[in-house]
């Protein structure tokens, strides 16, 4: 991290249309912190997406500690919630694309994987925080990486090393010709591009998201000034409606992110086709 | 140089370059929710889970044996009930034959005093009838002595008026028993 971060909050300027000041885009910097401690030349720092990341693990594992911890035949109102969400993970996606029988040992793995990515999402419109952690490559890379690794072993241990290889390639033998060519794209999609994309889905629609709420919030700021006020307003109605939508996307991408998981576990786990 | 290409040279960071700071930091936060939901918090609820949906099946199982012992004790009452009705029919039967016997006897009894009655009757007029027959003749006696001594006592004039004179009293004497015989 040799970038000196120039991350200041928009409303710390003052920046306005018409002062002879230019408008203060939001860009690649935005997504740069100034380390709380540490050094961000060494690799020793802590910063404010790594901080949001370890409070959204705790709020997670408090949240289900409050409402697994002593969990009730008949539940109260937050066990019932948590078991709603629950349920929602484990029937709506692992036992939909896995199956019931092979699905039930992922399902804690899933569930995890769920509530995680949403909380880091949830990050973004939670005020004073007002940032996506998966819009940091590093944090969706991880997980991306604990499933593929998950799902290469998996392929090895179900098919053996020639039927992980045919899984792999998509072995069909009535492609006749095309066949090596098949094969060869079929692995760079299956063992190089798919954990990239895996990731970057969800990267990129964070970052996205990130940057179009930074926009029309800057722009909000930077217009209050003279005839930019009645545009002004028109582009806060804008942050207004954009923080509805990513509230939707969060969950859509957490969504997203899970069943893609389940179904690469599905192919690893499936019979040769 | 546009300012684009001058921010992106100064920060000289590539977004999809993962710092290896923060990779280690997601993956210990991941594996922090990972470690507790999947060792302590999900086997907890599955337990319960799997509790309740015992806990319904047991309900439903309990709900039924109900429904059955409800049905037997139905059976059993309205068995009683018949059983009751059938007694209390065969009871009136009972009385009403009873009856009938008692009605019987009763008839066969007041029929049997009547028939007493009438024979004692008979006999008595059977007695009455002999005293008077035993009367009658020590009167007719009497009457034919006292006859005999008129007879006597005319000097037997002659046969015809004799004869008459007979006749005459016989008749007198048949009046008198069939005038005794209408008015008994």
């Amino acid at each position: 991290m040799s970038a000196d971060p120039t991350q200041v909050l928009a409303f710390e300027t003052d920046c306005h249309i018409f002062a002879d000041c230019g408008f203060p885009a939001p860009g690649l910097h935005s997504f740069l912190f100034k380390p709380i401690f540490g050094n961000a030349d060494s690799n020793l720092y802590f910063n404010k997406p790594m901080l949001l990341a370890l409070l959204g693990s705790i709020i997670i594992v408090g949240f289900f500690w409050a409402a697994f911890r002593k969990p009730k035949v008949v539940p109260g109102k937050l066990q019932m919630v948590a078991e709603a969400g629950y349920d929602f993970v484990r029937r709506g996606v692992v036992y939909e694309i896995i199956g019931k029988k092979e699905g039930e040992k992922y399902v804690p793995l899933i569930v995890s994987l769920f509530f995680f990515v949403w909380m880091m999402n949830l990050w973004s419109i939670v005020p004073v925080a007002q940032f996506p952690v998966t819009s940091i490559i590093a944090y969706p890379i991880g997980l991306a990486l604990i499933v593929y690794v998950l799902w290469v072993s998996l392929t090895f241990k179900r098919h053996g090393f020639v039927g992980a290889f045919k899984n792999f390639t998509g072995y069909d033998k009535s492609l006749g010709a095309v066949l090596p060519m098949s094969m060869t794209i079929e692995l760079f999609s299956n063992l190089l591009v798919r954990p990239f994309t895996h990731a970057v889905r969800l990267f990129a629609n964070m970052f996205a998201g990130h940057t179009l709420l930074l926009l029309f919030t800057i722009a909000s700021w930077y217009l209050l000034n003279g005839i930019g006020i009645a545009y002004a307003g028109v582009s806060f109605v804008m942050v207004i409606v954009m923080t509805a939508f990513e509230l939707f996307i969060q969950a859509l991408q957490a969504y997203v992110f899970v069943l893609l998981t389940c179904s690469y576990i599905q192919g690893a786990l499936a019979e040769q086709h | 140089m546009s300012p684009l290409l001058t921010i992106a040279a100064a920060e000289g960071e590539n977004p999809l370059v993962p710092p290896i700071p923060e990779l280690v930091i997601g993956l210990l936060a991941f594996v922090i929710v990972f470690g507790l939901l999947a060792k302590k918090l999900l086997p907890n609820i599955n337990k319960v889970l799997e509790e309740r949906r015992e806990a319904i099946e047991g309900g439903i199982e309990k709900a039924d044996a109900a429904k059955t012992e409800a049905e037997s004790v139905l059976e059993q009452y309205k068995a009683q009930l018949a059983e009751a009705r059938h007694e209390a029919a065969r009871l009136r039967q009972e009385a009403t034959e009873q009856g009938t016997a008692i009605i019987q006897e009763m008839r066969a009894e007041g029929q049997r005093q009547r028939e007493e009655i009438v024979a004692a009757g008979h006999a008595q007029i059977e007695a009455d009838r002999k005293s008077a027959a035993s009367a009658l003749r020590q009167d007719v006696g009497k009457l034919a002595t006292e006859l005999a001594g008129k007879l006597v006592g005319e000097s037997l004039e002659d046969h015809a008026r004799q004869s008459r004179t007979i006749d005459r009293f016989l008749d007198e004497l048949e009046d008198g028993a069939s005038k005794a015989e209408a008015t008994r």
